[in-house]
Formats: C-alpha cells, structure tokens, sequence
C-alpha cells in the first residue's frame, strides 16, 4: 500500500467500522471457550465504561454549554452533599461487585488444567519457540521464517508477514490441552489471541496453562514480553487439526525421531554435515552471530575467524552443548539433537574461510551429552 | 520565570541582620551563574526543576519520535532493534523520572510555601542539593547511550534477567544514575513534609490547606516509602551483575518474579506520585474558572488518601500473567477495582463543582477540562485491564500502552501545564498570550487523541508492545499514531514560545490574577518577590 493512500484506508475503515469492528479492531472472539466468555467480560465492561462515560461527560457538557459566564451565568455556592457523595460511593461498588462475579467465574476456570488429555513443554529462547510433547518423544524448534529481505524491504511482504514460522505447534482440537511453560533465558510470554493463552515463561520456573480448541485452523500470535533484541520476531503459530489427523501426524513425527536417533550411531559424511550444520546455523544461530558469523561484539563474539574457536574444537563443543555462563550463549544439549550439534558445530568450524577440516560425528556428541 | 531580586537598600540589609540576631539570613545574594548554583530560594529552586523538566521534556519526546518514526511503516528502516530497545526504555525512564517526577517537585517549591503562607521551604539548603543531583542523575543516564555496548535496553521496568545477566554493561551506571535520582526525591519528600507540616501559617489546619498541599504531603509520603524499594532493588541487580549473587538468577538458586514484586511495590505507587499532584493542581483550577468552591473538599482529601493507602495494595496487577496462585490474582484484581471508587469520587466532584458555576474557558482551564475528560478515559481502560481474565489478552499489548499514556500525557502532564498557565502570572507578573495558549491547547488535545487513541485498537487487535517491527493488520493504527506523535511534538514548541514570551513582557498580572482564586499565593504582588511571608499572613479559616 502506497503511503498516501493510508489515510484514504484508515478513513474507509472508520465508516465500515461496524462491519471490521469485531474483527480488526477490537479483541478476537477465539476458539476456545474460555476466549468466549474472556470476550463476553472484556464486552460487558467496555459497555460499562461507556454507560458511565456518557453519563459523566454529559452532565459535564451540560454544565460546560449551560453554566457559562459570557452567557451570563451566575455561580451558585452549595457544596457537599452527603447524601449524594455517598450515593456515588456505593453505586460504583455495586457496579464493581456485579463484574467481579463473573470475572471471578472464568478465572477459577482458567486456573483448572486438571484432567488434560496431552501435555506440552512450551520453552522460551532467545528468540525461538521449543514445543515437546511430553511422553511421546516429539520435540522441535519453532523459528521465525519470515526472510530477513521482507523485513528490510527489499521484497514484497507476504500476508503473515512476522507471524509465520518454520514449524507451527500441532495440536488437536477438542481434547484438553495443559501447556507446561519455561523459559531458558530470559522471560518470554507465549501469546496466541485466539486461544485467549497468554503466559509468561520464566527460567527456573514451570507454569501452567490449558486449552481445548473447537475448531481447526491456524491461528498466530507473538510474544509478548520484551526479551531483547529480537522480541519481535518471536511468532507463535498453532496449526489446530482433527483429532484423527493429529494422530497420524503425531505418529509421523514419532517415526522420524527414531530415524534420527538411529542416525546418531552411523558414521556421517562431510557434506551431509554441512548441509544439515547451514541449516541449523541459519534458523538458531544466526539471529546472534550473523547469517556470515562476523557476531556483533560485544554482546555476541564474532565466529567467523575466531581463534579460539579454531584452534580448540573441545572447547566449542562444550560451549554449544552447555552454553557460557552468565553470557546469552544458551546451553543447547536440551534443544538440539546430537546430529544437529555435530553438524552445526561441523559447519561452524568450516565456513566463512574457518576452513579447520574438523569434522565432528553426531557419536562423539552423544557420549558428551548424555553424562 | 525568573523572580525578580528586590532592590534593597544597605539600610535594609542591616535592619535584617540585626532582626535576625546577627546571623545573615537570605542576606548574600550571589549573581550571575553563582547565583542559580547556589540558591537557596524556593522559587528559584523551583524555576531550576521546571527548566530542568521542561529540557528531559524535549529530550524524552525526541526518543519517542526516534520509536514513532520507526513505527510509521512495517518494516525496519531507521534504526536496528538493538537501538529502538534503548530508545523506548531511555523514553520511559527520563519522562518518568526526568520530566514528570521534577516537575512537581519544581511546582510543589514555587507553589507550597506561597500556598501555606511559608517563607521558604523548611530545608533550603537540602533543597539545594535535591536539585542539583538530578542534572548528575541524567547526565550520568544519557552518557550509557555512547558507552560501548549501548545503554539500557531492557524498557524501563527493566525486568531481571534480561536487565542483569543479559544487560548491557552499562547497566551499572543506569543503576547509579537511579540510585542518585532517588536520593534527590527522597530528600525533597522530606523537605515538603518538613514544610507542610512546620510552616503553615498561624490559622491554617491541615484540613485548611489547598489541595495542591495536600496531594504533594500524601505524595511525599508515597516517595518515602518506596523510593527505597527501588534502591533496594536496583541494589540487588547491582549484586547480581557485579558481585555474583544470584537473587534473581535461576541458575544460582534466585527469583527472577521477585524482582517484579519488588519493582511494581515501587512501581504502583510510583503511578500515584505522577497522578496525585495532577489531582491537587486540577482541584485548584476548576473552582477558580467555575467561580464556585470545590463541591467536597473533605471526600477530596479523603479518597486521595484512600488510593495512596489502596496503591500498597494492588502491585501484582501488574503481573497477572506471570504465573501467580489463583487465590493472589484474586486478591489483586478485587484491591484494583476497589480504586475506581476514589477516583469515581474525584471526577464527579470536579463534574458538580462545575455545575451551576459561572464557567469561563482560559487557558488553565481548558487543560484542566481536557484532564478531566482524558484522565476518565485513561481510567476506564484501567478499570477493564483490572479484570484479571480480560488482562490476559490486554496484558503487555498497546492497549496497556493506551492506557498508560491516557493517565499520563493528558493526566500528569496536561495538568502540569494547566498548572503552569495558571501561575505563570505570579511567576512573571505577566499572563500568558491567551492566542497562543488556546493554540497550543488543541493541537496538544488533537495530536494527544491521534496518538494514543489507535494505540487501543492495536493493541486489542493483537500488537504487543515494545517491539520494532509488526505484522501488516497493525499499519494503519500505526501510522496515525505516528503522525499524532509528531504533531503533537511539534505543538509543544508552542508552550516553549509562549513561555518565554511570557518572561519576557505581556499583559501585566494583578497580585490576583484570576477572579475566582482563593489561596494564598494570589495575595502576594505579581510578580512574586524573592522574599514572600517574611512575617507570617494571618489566615482566615474559611468555610471550604
């Protein structure tokens, strides 16, 4: 959209607001019913507000047009009226007691996550999503998979241009969902709208949450909880299925893991670990350490002729699996798998002229790991 | 602003030190920079904290235009995330503790001891280094934008662990620069509860006193009580960052939710110190412009103690999201309704005091009205983020942000200008262009709506707040916002002009300047001599 036709846009907005008033512009009614009734409450008290607000600004209005000295109003000199200050004391608590009713209700429901049907681990990086479905051997990464020409505008931006990732998190609709939430860096907060789930997820601290999904679709959010430099490319995006297609997904999932795991005891070739390393390094490394891994010292060493790094490959193994203490590197051993660690680290001791030849197997990984 | 040194003869000055029983009191009158760098006076004090404010003003403001700008397209096209983080938490903390915080302090010098008949104030000399710890404060705070590394960029709540183990390494110069700014509104607190309750005149009971008194003697209170909290807290980061404990590193055995419950112990009431004097200034305008006493001066006192007293109670509103007991988020959300009924009480006072008064529309007026129906909006988005399951979608989104800028651009800070019309005749002995002043108004009232008010439908829509770049639904609320925002900075060069203009000459003020004021700072000349109540005014108690 050209600049100059925003307003036209904003304008044209304004008078099909009835029309757009529910769905841009105001809080989504959701998928959940817990999204419903929060819907319901954020409704009854905005229509409170407002009663009130006509009320108050219309008496002022009156008095303002009506009481004015250049039409030659004189000022009366009454005041306090105890009957009246108490009048306008208890309404307003009577007002406040009939909403509390209500919100009280559906916050006791929020807080009930008993009797879920599956659980999920929702964990916050620096600037990522993880998802494991606990119990089922299913974990994986969600990345940000807007490119990085869209947001500098050197292309087109796409429909759900910032709210689209490389793996959504599927869940099924009509089953019970707890969310077990944590963070291994900072606090994030995991926001999807239309589920009306917004939880902060704090390292060294597990919360809880739950959803139940009526209907299928996709449905995306963010986070909400400033987290440094890339909060804003942080999307949430939930992929809500049918409970059978969820089933076959899930057991889809499960059997690719396995091949992965078998994958860690066989012998993996140069370029095969430079192809999966790139990939790793490009959706987990790169928001720190540069798509080239010139790094943005201080903050983030730069990797890319790194001397340390060349000249110790013990010492950047151990970095990656257990991360640098008191720095943002986070310890990866939870996050990645032996093959993905061997084949980042492979990757990293190779490119951008690093050149060393070494090559790690996904094995020596796994021995360092699982101690 | 200047007051003006009143000639004295060496007659005089002898009588003085002699009256004085030979110590020379306000007797030395340095000039030239000597004389703002020493002062002692109340009044000049205050000029210094209003300059001072007035500049972090301009400062803050052009950080925010920094993030409007950034903001007026998707897209990142001016500036990196890394900068656009420091410049939304330096925005917040110099308006909070640079502009709005000094401001009322510089009001409550000028205004509280011509309000209670006081000399000066009861610590001059304190009064002195309060203020000029500020300018070592903030500069301090605005050199970490040069250090290596950048300056704080973790908002200005800076919520541990991204302000401690992940901050940047000027953080500890930010918590310095806090620990300074603390220390000068902790002293001036002191120095205000000092005065108030020392230095009225004969006559005057606490329940005689203006409003604006009586706000700032509940604010100073509030400041004494929490400013340690933050110094505790910012102690701890320190620690943290430099001494390896671990208060709030999970890694080593801390919390990081404590440092919210200790930051918004500090935080919540912090909001009341920006609002409360707004309240006292506003309740000074409004029957002065009715021509009619303040409908319930009692119930106004009254429930400004009540939400003083509520404020200790209603911190973790702030954290309805982090993961607190069910039983906790209860409590939180009951204690913040409750505080809608003070307020409540407030507006429909000033709304009665209007009625069936003989109203006239000058400038102070204008923006106290304009507080008055902004301030309620404010208020009623404040009362839906209370309810907890509703604040689980508004939580962190630009509905807060709405919401926070409705209670503070035209809640605090229209009031401080409302304030600042209403005495510059007493300041200057000059009124301010009333043509300009109008003008300012409603370009300040119109860019403030354009600004802030699509924040709410941004917000609701699904845009979190604090981040540099956004998906393609939020472009249009956002682009107005952008051009309110400069619209609305660019009108403040009005107030500047109209200010300096005042100064400098104007239509010559009457010691009472406006018809319909009472207190006592109207029955001192205008411009208001250095030296006021050299012998104490007998006060009349009259029926408020």
């Amino acid at each position: 959209m050209r600049l100059w036709q925003r307003p036209l846009v904003f304008g044209a907005g304004l008078l099909s607001s009835a029309a757009c008033f529910a769905q841009s512009w105001n809080m989504p009614i959701g998928v959940t019913n817990v999204s419903r009734e929060i819907h319901g409450l954020h409704m009854t008290i905005f229509w409170i507000c407002v009663v009130i607000g006509v009320l108050v600004f219309g008496a002022m209005f009156y008095s303002l047009f009506r009481y004015r000295q250049s039409r030659g109003a004189k000022a009366a000199h009454f005041h306090e009226n105890t009957k009246i200050e108490i009048l306008w004391t208890v309404i307003p608590v009577l007002i406040l007691v009939g909403m509390a009713i209500p919100a009280t209700a559906t916050l006791k429901n929020m807080y009930d996550a008993s009797d879920a049907e599956l659980d999920v681990m929702i964990t916050g990086q620096q600037w990522r999503w993880r998802y494991e479905y606990l119990g089922e051997n299913v974990a994986f990464n969600s990345n940000l998979s807007t490119p990085r020409s869209q947001i500098g505008g050197e292309e087109d931006r796409g429909e759900h241009y910032l709210l689209e990732v490389d793996e959504p998190l599927v869940l099924p609709i009509n089953r019970k969902i707890r969310f077990l939430m944590t963070s291994d860096d900072v606090i994030h907060s995991w926001w999807v709208p239309d589920l009306a789930v917004k939880q902060d997820t704090i390292p060294g601290f597990i919360n809880e949450n739950w959803v139940k999904i009526n209907e299928p679709g996709i449905y995306r959010g963010q986070c909400a909880e400033l987290c440094g430099l890339d909060h804003g490319f942080m999307p949430v995006v939930v992929q809500a299925m049918e409970e059978n297609a969820f089933d076959d997904w899930l057991a889809e999932r499960k059997k690719v893991a396995e091949q992965e795991a078998q994958g860690v005891g066989r012998e993996w070739e140069m370029d095969e670990l430079m192809a999966r390393g790139e990939s790793v390094y490009q959706s987990i490394c790169a928001s720190c350490h540069q798509p080239e891994g010139q790094g943005s010292p201080p903050a983030f060493p730069s990797l890319a002729g790194n001397q340390q790094l060349i000249n110790d490959l013990d010492w950047h193994l151990d970095k990656v699996i257990n991360g640098v203490s008191g720095a943002a590197m986070p310890a990866f051993r939870n996050t990645l798998n032996p093959v993905e660690i061997a084949a980042v680290v492979t990757y990293t001791q190779n490119a951008w002229g690093n050149e060393t030849e070494e090559i790690v197997q996904p094995a020596r990984v796994a021995d360092q790991v699982e101690p | 602003m200047a007051p003006k040194i009143p000639q004295q003869s060496p007659l005089q000055h002898s009588d003085t030190v002699a009256t004085a029983g030979g110590i020379p009191q306000h007797a030395a009158h340095p000039t030239g920079w000597r004389r703002w760098v020493l002062t002692t006076n109340h009044k000049e004090i205050g000029t210094l904290y209003l300059i001072f404010s007035l500049t972090m003003f301009f400062v803050g403001g052009i950080f925010a235009l920094v993030v409007r700008a950034e903001l007026f397209q998707p897209g990142l096209q001016l500036v990196e995330p890394e900068f656009f983080n420091q410049m939304t938490t330096m925005h917040g903390l110099i308006m909070v503790f640079a502009a709005v915080m000094p401001a009322f302090t510089g009001l409550a010098n000028w205004m509280i001891p011509l309000q209670i008949g006081a000399p000066d104030m009861a610590l001059p000399r304190l009064n002195n280094f309060s203020f000029w710890l500020l300018p070592v404060s903030f500069t301090l705070l605005l050199s970490t934008l040069l250090m290596p590394g950048g300056g704080p960029n973790f908002g200005w709540t800076f919520y541990a662990p991204l302000s401690t183990t992940y901050a940047p390494s000027s953080t500890t110069f930010f918590i310095l620069a806090l620990h300074i700014a603390g220390i000068s509104s902790i002293l001036g607190a002191i120095n205000i509860i000092a005065t108030i309750l020392n230095m009225r005149a004969p006559g005057m009971r606490l329940m005689d006193m203006p409003l604006f008194v009586w706000t700032w003697l509940i604010t100073a209170f509030l400041l004494i009580a929490v400013m340690p909290v933050l110094a505790g807290v910012i102690t701890m980061m320190l620690m943290d960052i430099n001494f390896g404990t671990s208060f709030f590193d999970a890694g080593g055995g801390g919390d990081p939710v404590l440092f919210q419950h200790l930051f918004w112990f500090f935080g919540h009431p912090e909001v009341y110190i920006m609002i409360l004097p707004a309240f006292g200034i506003v309740s000074a305008i409004i029957p002065t412009f009715a021509r009619k006493p303040l409908f319930g001066y009692a119930s106004m006192v009254y429930a400004t103690a009540a939400i003083a007293l509520l404020s200790f109670l209603v911190w973790a509103h702030h954290m309805f999201v982090v993961g607190l007991p069910l039983v906790a988020e209860l409590f939180f959300m009951y204690s913040t309704m409750l505080i809608a009924v003070p307020t409540g009480v407030k507006i429909f006072n000033w709304v009665t005091t209007l009625f069936r008064g003989s109203i006239s529309f000058e400038s102070p007026m204008l923006f106290a009205l304009a507080f008055v129906v902004l301030f309620t909006i404010g208020g009623f988005s404040g009362l839906m983020l209370a309810i907890s399951p509703a604040d689980f979608q508004y939580h962190d989104t630009y509905f807060v942000v709405a919401h926070f800028h409705y209670v503070l651009v035209p809640g605090a800070i229209f009031a401080i200008m409302a304030g600042v019309y209403y005495w510059l005749p007493k300041w200057t002995g000059h009124y301010p262009n009333e043509t300009l002043a109008k003008w300012h108004f409603w370009f300040s009232v119109i860019g403030v709506n354009l600004t802030f008010f699509p924040m709410h439908f941004a917000g609701l829509a699904g845009m979190p707040r604090r981040i540099p770049d956004y998906a393609l639904q939020f472009a249009d609320f956002n682009f107005v916002s952008s051009i309110g925002a400069f619209f609305f900075g660019a009108s403040q060069l009005l107030f500047v002009l109209v200010i300096v203009l005042c100064v400098r000459g104007g239509k010559k003020a009457p010691a009472k300047a406006w018809e319909g004021a009472v207190d006592l700072e109207w029955t001192v000349p205008s411009p208001a001599p250095l030296h006021t109540f050299e012998t104490p005014p007998v006060f009349q108690s009259t029926d408020k």
